[in-house]
């Protein structure tokens, strides 16, 4: 039986019964269904739909997405561009992958219908470079499409990356798109005025774009029914690390942590004990077992300070030493800083020199005072997020784990002989001859 | 991968390409994949090639190449043999996974084989951090992968190349 609503699949609904890839089938299941009737509405009334649905980016700064519609600048004489980011390459997360592989066609439908609705011709599909497979898939489906003549006039570029992490950030990847170096702009301005080529933009994640087809089916008001007031509807969320049954779950807003890790998730394995939780991808701050009973919505995660961000959440046991989880996403951000700011630029290597001097056993106390300062001067000081994305959480593991960090010091040598990321060799290492910490 | 038989035609094709977009210059990353297609690595032919395709310069091309990790600016194995050691990963197991290939091939990660068929190396998140450890063989994605699951993995990838 099919409940009116339904209670949780509307980005992956269908797919797990049917190949979505083909057109014949997403049709079978409604699709497109939503792209007609969004096409004999005007495109204000669309976007209203969008507002009213309240849905907030998926790709991690969580902004209302139907908000962000409207900024974006009108009668400039310009045309008007939807970029979706497919750049998915935040550490713990691979939804977008998922979503790109099962529902292109969704994707593509939210696309259509999100061009309608900001009255734009041209769509760009900004998509890692590494995702070959789902390139090929949504190539695929982009034909059928164009075959059965949905295209109305709008053109779908598909972009392929070529590998850098920071070309995820939205002004990274026009910069990118523009055939440059992906090194982020200075906002204002914002890409709603001046984006792609100097003209209003509208960037959005694959996940977010994906979920319009449904918004248009149940109506926004339906859809703000799901998951919580402030955070609606479903999210893709991905689940990884020690965990039994990693995987993308789809979800409510508003699931808790438990129900993820646990009923959905199996649980620890080897019957370990949790150690640490990151809700939203190597980026953000991490939560210790005790808030295993959190909800995944962006309100909860606010009070624990830490964010929803990718949606992925990495579950981490008690072998783990958190001095090499900070020193192995510093060496992360590290790699992929795009060397434009000096505070990222510079502070990143620091982070990386004085965790290695701590995991050796070789720092003194006051030295985990000049991490922690680090992290603070990096801070809002620099001109994109990533330089945040690496401050946060190594912040974060000092001031959640501190007796890791001490035990380092007191000891002079690591205290988790078990642990897995003991000496894991990270690219920016590994074309220095020797291999550094190895 | 797609054959580009002589200059012509690759001037063709990236101007095909370059017909998709308001301003040809964002076709400088599809040109350049080409040329890594056509060539295995970045020469400089290839830069001199997509700046004349595209009316730039053979030096802005290499900038811009020098900033991707999926360009390479030197020769490689035919066959790529990419390990994700981010954290997910590395939470399973992947630094094991990195040295059975190590031990496999016969090469440290960062490197090629001696016979200059296969290049390992160690890569960031891959996007497939449930399913860890993710391994990539010409960027197709094997996942989960242990360290038993090497040895045949490698076997597959010398019979290849
Ligand atoms: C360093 C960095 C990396 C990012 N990577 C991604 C990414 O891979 N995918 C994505 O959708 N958004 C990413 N973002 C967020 C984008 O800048 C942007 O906020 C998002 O694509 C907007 O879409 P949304 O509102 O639908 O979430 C990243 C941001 C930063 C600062
Ligand atoms: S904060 Fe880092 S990644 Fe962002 S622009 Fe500055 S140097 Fe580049
Ligand atoms: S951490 Fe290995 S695929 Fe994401």
């Amino acid at each position: 039986m099919r409940c009116a609503v339904p209670v949780r699949e509307i980005v992956l609904d269908g797919a797990a019964d049917h190949d979505l890839t083909q057109i014949g089938a997403y049709r079978e299941v409604g699709g497109y269904a939503s792209l007609d009737k969004a096409r004999g509405m005007e495109p204000d009334a669309v976007l209203e739909e969008i507002l009213a649905a309240n849905i907030r980016g998926r790709g991690g700064a969580g902004f209302p997405m139907g908000k962000k519609a409207s900024f974006l600048a009108k009668d400039t004489g310009k045309p008007v561009y939807l970029v979706v980011n497919a750049d998915e390459s935040e550490p713990g997360t691979f939804k977008d992958r998922e979503i790109m592989h099962r529902v292109p066609h969704r994707l593509l439908e939210g696309c259509l219908i999100t061009a309608h609705a900001i009255e734009s011709q041209n769509v760009f599909i900004y998509i890692r470079g590494e995702y070959l497979a789902e390139f090929e898939v949504l190539r695929a489906a982009l034909d059928q499409v164009r075959e059965a003549a949905l295209l109305g006039g709008v053109t779908v570029v598909l972009h392929r990356g070529a590998g850098a992490y920071i070309c995820g950030e939205e002004t990274a990847l026009l910069e990118s798109l523009e055939g440059k170096r992906g090194q982020p702009r200075s906002k204002p301005p914002f890409p709603a005025v001046q984006g792609l080529y100097a003209s209003p933009s509208l960037i959005n994640n694959v996940e977010t774009i994906t979920t319009v087809p449904k918004i248009i089916e149940l109506g926004g008001a339906e859809y703000a029914k799901l998951g919580l007031p402030n955070s609606t509807g479903t999210r893709v969320f991905s689940l990884s690390g020690n965990v039994v049954r990693g995987g993308n779950y789809e979800l409510p807003l508003g699931t808790s942590l438990r129900e993820l890790i646990y009923d959905i998730g199996g649980g620890i394995p080897d019957g370990r004990e949790l150690k640490a939780i990151i809700p939203g991808g190597s980026s953000v701050p991490v939560l210790t077992a005790e808030h295993v009973d959190a909800l995944l919505d962006f309100d909860s995660m606010a009070a624990l300070k830490t964010f929803l961000g990718s949606g992925a959440v990495i579950v981490i046991d008690d072998r783990c030493c958190m001095v090499q989880l900070g020193l192995r996403v510093a060496q992360f951000y590290m790699h992929e800083s795009c060397g434009k700011c000096t505070p990222c630029r510079e502070g990143t290597r620091w982070l990386v020199q004085i965790l290695e001097k701590i995991e050796d056993g070789r720092a003194e106390r006051s030295e985990l005072d000049l991490l922690l300062s680090v992290c603070a001067e990096m801070l809002g000081t620099a001109l994109c997020p990533l330089a945040d994305a690496a401050a946060m959480p190594v912040a974060s593991y000092v001031e959640q784990f501190r007796d890791d960090f001490r035990r380092h010091i007191d000891e002079g040598e690591c205290p988790f002989p078990d642990s897995p990321l003991d000496h894991v060799l990270a690219p920016v290492d590994q074309h220095r001859g020797e291999h550094v910490h190895a | 991968m797609t054959a580009v038989e002589n200059p012509s035609d690759f001037r063709r094709m990236v101007q095909e390409i370059a017909g998709q977009y308001p301003d040809p210059r964002s076709a400088v990353l599809p040109a350049l994949r080409l040329a890594q297609e056509r060539d295995g690595y970045l020469t400089r032919e290839g830069f001199c090639d997509v700046a004349d395709a595209l009316d730039l310069t053979p030096a802005y091309c290499e900038g811009v190449a020098s900033f991707y990790d999926m360009f390479h600016l030197e020769p490689v194995g035919g066959q790529l043999v990419e390990v994700c050691t981010n954290v997910s990963c590395a939470l399973v197991g992947a630094q094991q996974v990195l040295e059975a290939f190590e031990s496999e091939l016969g090469v440290r990660a960062g490197g090629t084989t001696d016979d200059g068929a296969v290049t390992l190396r160690a890569i960031e998140c891959a996007g497939g951090c449930g399913w860890g450890t993710v391994v990539a063989v010409n960027h197709r994605y094997r996942e989960p992968v242990r360290p038993e699951d090497v040895p045949a993995i490698v076997d597959e990838v010398r019979g290849a190349g």
